[in-house]
């Protein structure tokens, strides 16, 4: 027992992206809330990557910030670079990235928790967790203050059971050079949480003025600049660039030689590394007839010389980094300023939580994050928001927000979580939404705001922005649907330039739109009543008119998964006992538990014959009349 | 007046096979089945069906209103001992398609619902009577009524259609993952998509698919029968021939010319094929108006048949009647049948062969003959070429699947010809793989469920 440090309604353990999420949303909708953090200079610190973003993660920062998260407006106040990534590739799939300045986006996110009403910072290692009889959750921290709260997120990154791998050289660690939360995890066991060791690894960081740049690729960000927060005004700049360059085969060659010293193939590393962002050696190995593998310099801040090595992340020896980094070409006397590592830590089985993220056994507890098996700030940051609103409805008795797979790549990323569960960290991907002609980074705000204005992170001014945005959309379409262009010489002259063809009476601006070719620019000339509205109005009137028959098809789909999602499956049930489940089905529902029919379906293991069994069983035990049905 | 949703809670069919000398059956399942039951059938000794307790039967008549259909014995069982787990009361009588199709619209006017297909089935598996695993055996059983049926059933079991299937899937994943690497990974160094390729090999899917689904249409001559005519000039043993596939005497046989008026129907087992033949009336100019009615059934029922089987007598030469009949059968999958070959021979044979690509000469009187008929049937409905072992598609559920994963490679072509993005390609891609998921069962959806049962064969 420590001594008594207070009450809260929802205590985040660990300010990384997803517990500033958590903490930020819980504060906002009016709960009494705790953050802690072991090192409070490492307030939304990116320990590897210098960038917040890119495809499918991109998304997810337009959705976190269309809901009212922070990720997106502190991007905007603080990138050096921005790209619209996947251009020419379709809608579905255009994702913003922004190379940040990572102090500045760290100090950001503090001073904005720090500014935040209703929320209290501590440095503060967590050592101990435990639920008291009536259910609330007793926190003990290493300097033995005990706090009491109604819920608890768990936002442990990788500081739990943090352990660093650098060629034979391995300690307890977190990230950074922090301490790790080393003691925390025996109780989470002993709560009944399944942990699991995953890991990852970040490449070598190194100063900018001993990089030889004259012969690599240069990449600049793109003009205008897209913000990612809708609520960003005015014009945005690039200020920095990136460059490419490739490995080679003397790399590989210094690689091989030593990789027998790499922790992971000596077997020291148990963890499960991602399998989305392998380290060099990793990608040596495994596709060893490749001769080369690229790899991007970017630059880590304004007031910083150093410079972080995207694609290079290894876990060999320092004295093996040095020589296989100056194999490539610009990083010839490349000097190393921290070493690349590989870290290993606990998370958690996903499957053991609901959608809303809380676990399925522990009242008031949630988790976020890496903790939860994924990697990647955007996605930490998407759970810590739908962790931290889920726990403020908690503690105000409100109906929980679950987010379904047909809202956002949130509600993906949520499901494929609790239902999939994970086998190494999960990273978001646009190939893991089946809706994503709809889910796009275009609408994100037409999706999320709404949900975000009832809960109440979208205030006033913004939510009469968005629906004068709306307003225009709907203006705008119908306009385009009524407008008639004769057929003249000017109109056939601009379709012929875009390689379409020409038309001979009277058409519709929507029709001409629908055509693959044709972008409102094109038009221009001809279109000249049209109103002075924003780029984005445009643009989404354009896609939803081109993709119309793909977006109607997908909603379909969406409607008849969201049917399936309503035949709602009782928590207590307990499929051991249900007769005709075959034996893999029993086990597999019994551990995820599933919400629903809809999830239920989606676990693998369970087939379409469990699935019919299931129905039956709910049709019985739920009354429903066994005709008439069909 | 019966609200929908009333009539629907009890359904009825006929649920025999049609195979050769069975009693028939109307099936009637669901709350009301006993009511149905007592407005069409009256019990010799005046009891009624609702009265009576579950596994009994009662001897009597089966009435339209005032008019006798046919004699019956009503089975009665009480839910939920029962095949479908409800009320159940099943007509049974003495056959013969009309008759039965009389009994049938008799019990559907007293306030049954026309069961839909595997509805009994479906009935059955919501009741929980059957697991949906035994659901789909009962049903290939049912449906694999030939022996080459069964095989491809077993082969499909066994993963020949998996493996086939499986190939096509491979292919199309491939790309899917080229097309989400591509995507996902802009500044990795993914090979760019190379649209020549991807064309080339969602043409590739395409014609494997549509070979798939070509096979299906004659494994379906297979599985479900084939339309079946039997023409030829009056007395040419057009029914003699019916009754020899039959096994028992249907149709009227006798030495008159003219004899069969109406298309008598059977369902036999020739070989490896099933077939479902119609014993028409001789074709042959007439004044008798009685007859002629019969001819022009005859004549409508060449049009929609599948395979026609032509008789020619053997112990005469070629009529004029026999010339016009030659004349109307110009493309048509026939088999030309001369019979009698237990009498002199008279008939041109070279000019048949001119004519038809088979020509099977029996003795329908002696029996002779039977097996070279069968082969020259397999030739002609071409599935002498299907290897069953190979793995064709041979349920319903399975074909849709297929037509809809092509349907949606087609249309990823399509995309990608308009000057779609590949974003929009790539969701067709998938949802062809998906269709193919399907097929082999590795994905759920309650309409997945539902279409297993639209499987069932009505009556089983």
């Amino acid at each position: 027992m420590g001594y008594d440090a207070g009450a809260f309604q929802v205590a985040v353990i660990g300010a990384g992206h997803a517990g500033i999420e958590a903490a930020l949303a819980a504060a906002r909708l009016g709960c009494e809330t705790v953050i802690f953090t072991i090192n409070m200079d490492a307030v939304g610190n990116c320990p590897c990557n210098p960038s917040i973003g890119g495809t499918a993660k991109g998304h997810l920062v337009r959705e976190i910030d269309a809901l009212g998260g922070e990720m997106g407006k502190t991007t905007d106040a603080c990138f050096l670079q921005s790209r619209m990534l996947n251009l020419g590739k379709g809608p579905a799939v255009h994702s913003l990235r922004a190379q940040i300045d990572r102090r500045k986006y760290s100090e950001i996110m503090k001073h904005k928790l720090e500014l935040q009403p209703h929320l209290q910072m501590k440095q503060a290692e967590i050592v101990e967790l435990n639920q008291t009889e009536d259910g609330k959750w007793k926190l003990l921290t290493r300097m033995n203050a005990e706090y009491t709260a109604d819920t608890v997120i768990l936002a442990t990154g990788t500081f739990l059971g943090g352990r660093i791998f650098i060629g034979e050289v391995a300690y307890d660690s977190g990230p950074d050079g922090m301490f790790p939360a080393a003691f925390l995890a025996d109780s989470l066991k002993k709560l009944g949480l399944r942990l699991r060791r995953f890991k990852t690894g970040t490449p070598a960081r190194v100063l900018r003025s001993s990089i030889d740049f004259t012969d690599l690729e240069m990449q600049a960000g793109d003009e205008p600049v897209v913000p990612f927060s809708y609520e960003t005004e005015g014009k945005l700049e690039n200020k920095e660039v990136c460059y490419v360059s490739w490995t080679n085969a003397q790399t590989k060659q210094v690689i091989l030689d030593n990789i027998h010293r790499s922790p992971l193939y000596s077997g020291m590393i148990e963890g499960v590394g991602p399998r989305y962002c392998p380290s060099i050696e990793d990608k040596i190995v495994r596709f060893a007839d490749k001769p080369r593998h690229q790899l991007f310099i970017e630059p880590c801040g304004e007031n910083t010389e150093e410079m972080y090595l995207q694609g290079m992340s290894s876990s060999l020896p320092e004295d093996v980094q040095i020589a296989f980094y100056h194999t490539v070409k610009g990083l010839e006397h490349v000097q190393i300023m921290r070493s690349a590592y590989a870290i290993e830590y606990d998370c958690v089985d996903p499957t053991q939580m609901e959608a809303t993220l809380e676990f399925a056994d522990l009242p008031g507890l949630y988790g976020a994050g890496q903790f939860n098996g994924s990697s990647g700030y955007e996605e930490a940051a998407a759970q810590g928001l739908v962790a931290g609103i889920n726990a403020a409805r908690k503690v105000q008795g409100k109906p929980p927000m679950i987010l379904d797979r047909a809202s956002s790549y949130i509600g993906t990323l949520v499901d494929d979580l609790i239902t999939k569960g994970v086998s190494d960290p999960y990273r978001m991907m646009t190939s893991r939404s089946e809706y994503r002609l709809v889910l796009r980074q275009d609408n994100a705000d037409e999706r999320l705001t709404p949900i975000g204005h009832e809960i109440g992170l979208i205030h006033q001014e913004r939510w009469e922005k968005f629906q004068q945005k709306q307003a225009m959309k709907e203006a705008e379409r119908r306009r385009v649907e009524k407008l008639v262009f004769s057929p003249t010489e000017e109109l056939n002259q601009i379709l012929v330039s875009c390689e379409t063809s020409p038309v001979t009476s009277g058409v519709h601006m929507s029709d001409l739109l629908r055509r693959p070719q044709i972008t409102y620019e094109a038009l221009t000339p001809v279109d000249t009543e049209r109103p002075d509205y924003p780029k984005a109005v445009f643009e989404n009137v354009e896609i939803e008119l081109k993709y119309e028959g793909y977006i109607r098809r997908q909603k379909a789909d969406i409607a008849e998964m969201r049917r399936l999602e309503k035949k709602l499956l009782p928590k207590e049930t307990d499929y051991q006992k249900i007769e005709g489940l075959r034996m893999e089905a029993r086990e597999k529902l019994q551990k995820v538990r599933p919400a629903n029919i809809g999830q239920a379906s989606r676990i693998s293991g369970v087939s379409p014959a469990d699935i019919s069994v299931l129905l039956i069983w709910l049709a019985r035990e739920g009354g429903e009349p066994i005709h008439g049905g069909y | 007046m019966l609200d929908t949703m009333e009539k629907k809670d009890t359904v009825a069919a006929i649920s025999t096979a049609q195979a050769p000398g069975g009693i028939g059956v109307v099936r009637i399942s669901g709350p009301r089945a006993r009511q149905v039951g007592d407005r069409v059938f009256r019990s010799a000794k005046g009891k009624t069906i609702r009265e009576t307790p579950g596994y009994t039967a009662l001897y009597g008549g089966v009435y339209d209103g005032e008019e006798k259909l046919d004699e019956a014995i009503a089975l009665v069982f009480a839910a939920p001992a029962s095949f479908t787990g409800e009320d159940v009361v099943e007509l049974s009588c003495h056959g013969g398609v009309f008759v039965m199709r009389r009994v049938l619209e008799a019990v559907l006017k007293a306030g049954a619902a026309p069961a839909g297909p595997g509805e009994f089935t479906k009935r059955a598996f919501l009741n929980g009577k059957i697991g949906l695993t035994e659901a789909e055996a009962v049903m290939q059983v049912i449906s694999a009524q030939g022996m080459q049926s069964a095989r491809a059933a077993r082969a499909g079991k066994e993963g020949a259609l998996e493996k086939r299937i499986a190939g096509v899937r491979e292919r199309l994943i491939d790309a899917a993952a080229h097309l989400a690497a591509w995507a996902d990974y802009p500044d990795d160094d993914v090979p760019q998509v190379n649209e020549v390729e991807l064309k080339d090999g969602l043409l590739e899917t395409c014609e494997q698919l549509e070979q798939l689904l070509k096979q299906f249409d004659a494994g379906r001559a297979i599985r479900e029968g084939v339309d079946t005519v039997i023409v030829g000039r009056p007395n040419v043993g057009k029914s003699t021939l019916m009754n020899l596939l039959a096994g028992c005497e249907r149709s009227i046989v006798t030495q008159y010319a003219g004899t069969t008026r109406d298309v008598v129907e059977d369902t036999v087992v020739l070989g490896d094929i099933l077939l479902r033949l119609a014993d028409t009336a001789g074709i042959r100019s007439t004044e008798d108006p009685v007859e002629s009615i019969g001819v022009d059934i005859a004549k409508n029922r060449l049009q929609s048949a599948q395979l026609v089987l032509a008789v020619f007598d053997s112990s005469s030469p070629l009529s004029q009647d026999d010339r016009e009949l030659m004349e109307r059968l110009r493309g048509v999958p026939t088999v030309a049948v001369v019979n009698k070959t237990d009498l002199e021979p008279q008939i041109d044979l070279e000019e048949l062969h001119r004519s038809f690509s088979q020509v099977v000469s029996i003795s329908a009187r002696n029996g002779e003959g039977l097996a070279e008929l069968s082969q020259a049937c397999a030739q002609v409905l071409e599935t002498t070429s299907l290897n069953p072992s190979e793995g064709m598609l041979f349920t319903e559920r399975q074909r849709d699947d297929a037509r809809q994963a092509l349907n949606c490679a087609k249309e990823a072509l399509m995309a990608m010809e308009s000057g779609m993005t590949l974003d929009a390609v790539t969701v067709s891609v998938e949802g062809a793989v998906s269709a193919l998921l399907e097929l082999t069962g590795e994905r759920a959806t309650e309409a997945v469920v539902d279409s297993v049962f639209a499987q069932f064969c009505v009556g089983k």
